[in-house]
């Protein structure tokens, strides 16, 4: 048996189109500073700099060509947060009118007062969500330095008080959910429990404590797959 | 250092003691993720060196007075296990690892995007489980696989190699013996896509002949461990 990992190099240099257009899957991977080509005629889209008249990679990931822009999608990245993206954090903190959250991404939230999950009277946030309580809620606001703004004000957003959560690396969620969402369909019905997948790669999963560790252990088999090169991304 | 001039290091044949020869790498192996709760990891055996490299980030950086509002601050934390050498060393941060955790700092702040990430803090941890000699060059090296390993953005990857000088022949990667007995170490960080320096140290006296040599030696075998780098980034096993 060939125990070498499938995206070898000697392996990845298939030029051949029979199969029809490259999708992602099998573009090939590309380590930073890795010259990708002329930057004449070609935008620089996500994870790619121009450096003088070359496009360099500047992650590690799939290089992928849509139109005349070329981006590198990473094989493992941080999540970054989006107006819009639902979110399960951590309260990481508070002070009398805001509560610090740890969304998973290199900078935290913050959740005001007035966005919080109940009427909250000055220097009572603590009653209401307490240091280590866990939320699900959605980025409001994302600013130019990065800081961002989480609001717990919105349809099913909540304080989590029973299940489990895991985690999974953020651009492996396409994985766990398939197309059109018959993944992720197809577990919450064989495992007969709640699954609520978040943008920053978090899953809130709800049922018998089996099912539970079924999906988590489904979850850890997406995430060991992706580690090997050439199923990730 | 200095010379033990009665000691032969380098046979009549031009061979060294472990039967490289003056230009000659010692074995590597590189491979990533071997740490899962960590961003992105790397183990590189490299001889008998071996380091294990941890990337966690980037992430709030704490306390807050060390943010840096326009960019994020890396924290290396170089390390020796206390059983990584015949002499059991002391456990717990001493003045040489707090040198080699600022040079290593210093080289790497000179290839990522810092300034994607304001106010942020990417943590580097460098174990080295076994050490013969050059282990700085084998952290920062394994430094520069681990954080591709856990996508940060990077406009190169660094590597570290040193060359030095053993009864009066220049010679690359040097080993235990050499290091201790030779005359002189040159180890340097070297981006090999564009060929830039970020990193030299030198130790000892080397002729501007000589300096050269090893210059030539080091950007030489930067060049090997770069591709054993790439290979092992997209998935092969190396060497």
């Amino acid at each position: 048996m060939n125990s070498r990992p499938v995206g070898q190099p000697d392996n990845m240099s298939n030029e051949s189109n029979a199969d029809g257009p490259r999708d992602s899957r099998r573009s090939p991977v590309v380590v930073p500073g890795e010259d990708l080509g002329s930057a004449e005629g070609v935008e620089a889209g996500h994870g790619v700099l121009v450096v003088g008249d070359r496009v360099k990679s500047t992650k590690q990931g799939r290089m992928s060509r849509k139109g005349n822009t070329i981006s590198v999608t990473p094989l493992h990245t941080r999540y970054m947060p989006r107006p819009g993206d639902l979110v399960i954090g951590h309260i990481e903190g508070c002070t009398n009118n805001i509560w610090f959250v740890d969304i998973g991404a290199p900078f935290n939230s913050i959740l005001p007062m007035s966005l919080g999950p109940a009427k909250v009277e000055f220097g009572g946030t603590r009653k209401v969500l307490d240091i280590g309580d866990s939320i699900l809620c959605r980025v409001q606001e994302v600013e130019e330095t990065h800081q961002s703004v989480v609001t717990m004000k919105g349809m099913g957003l909540r304080k989590i008080r029973s299940g489990a959560l895991d985690e999974l690396d953020p651009h492996l969620l396409g994985h766990l959910i398939g197309k059109g969402g018959s993944f992720l369909r197809a577990m919450k019905m064989e495992t007969d429990c709640r699954i609520v997948v978040t943008d920053n790669g978090r899953l809130w999963i709800d049922g018998d404590l089996e099912n539970i560790l079924e999906v988590r252990k489904r979850i850890e088999n997406i995430s060991s797959e992706a580690r090997i090169v050439g199923v990730g991304a | 250092m200095g010379g033990y001039g009665d000691v032969q290091m380098i046979d009549e044949n031009g061979l060294r003691m472990d039967g490289r020869k003056p230009g000659d790498v010692r074995p590597i192996t590189i491979e990533t993720g071997v740490v899962p709760v960590a961003d992105g990891s790397c183990r590189m055996v490299w001889g008998t060196n071996e380091a294990i490299v941890a990337v966690y980030g980037p992430m709030e950086a704490h306390p807050r007075k060390i943010q840096k509002q326009d960019r994020a601050v890396i924290d290396v934390a170089y390390n020796m296990a206390p059983f990584s050498t015949t002499d059991r060393i002391r456990p717990g941060f001493n003045r040489r690892s707090r040198e080699i955790s600022k040079v290593t700092k210093d080289a790497l702040e000179s290839v990522v995007l810092l300034e994607l990430y304001p106010r942020s803090k990417i943590r580097v941890s460098i174990e080295i489980i076994s050490a013969e000699a050059g282990t700085r060059c084998v952290g920062l090296t394994a430094a520069s696989v681990a954080l591709a390993d856990a996508g940060i953005p990077m406009t190169d990857m660094v590597v570290s190699v040193a060359s030095g000088k053993v009864n009066d022949v220049v010679v690359c990667d040097l080993n235990k013996e050499e290091d201790n007995y030779g005359e002189a170490d040159l180890p340097m960080g070297i981006l090999p896509n564009t060929g830039e320096l970020v990193f030299l140290q030198m130790d000892g006296d080397l002729s501007p002949d000589e300096f050269k040599q090893a210059w030539d030696y080091n950007v030489d075998a930067a060049m090997q461990v770069h591709k054993l780098m790439v290979e092992a980034l997209k998935g092969g096993a190396n060497q």
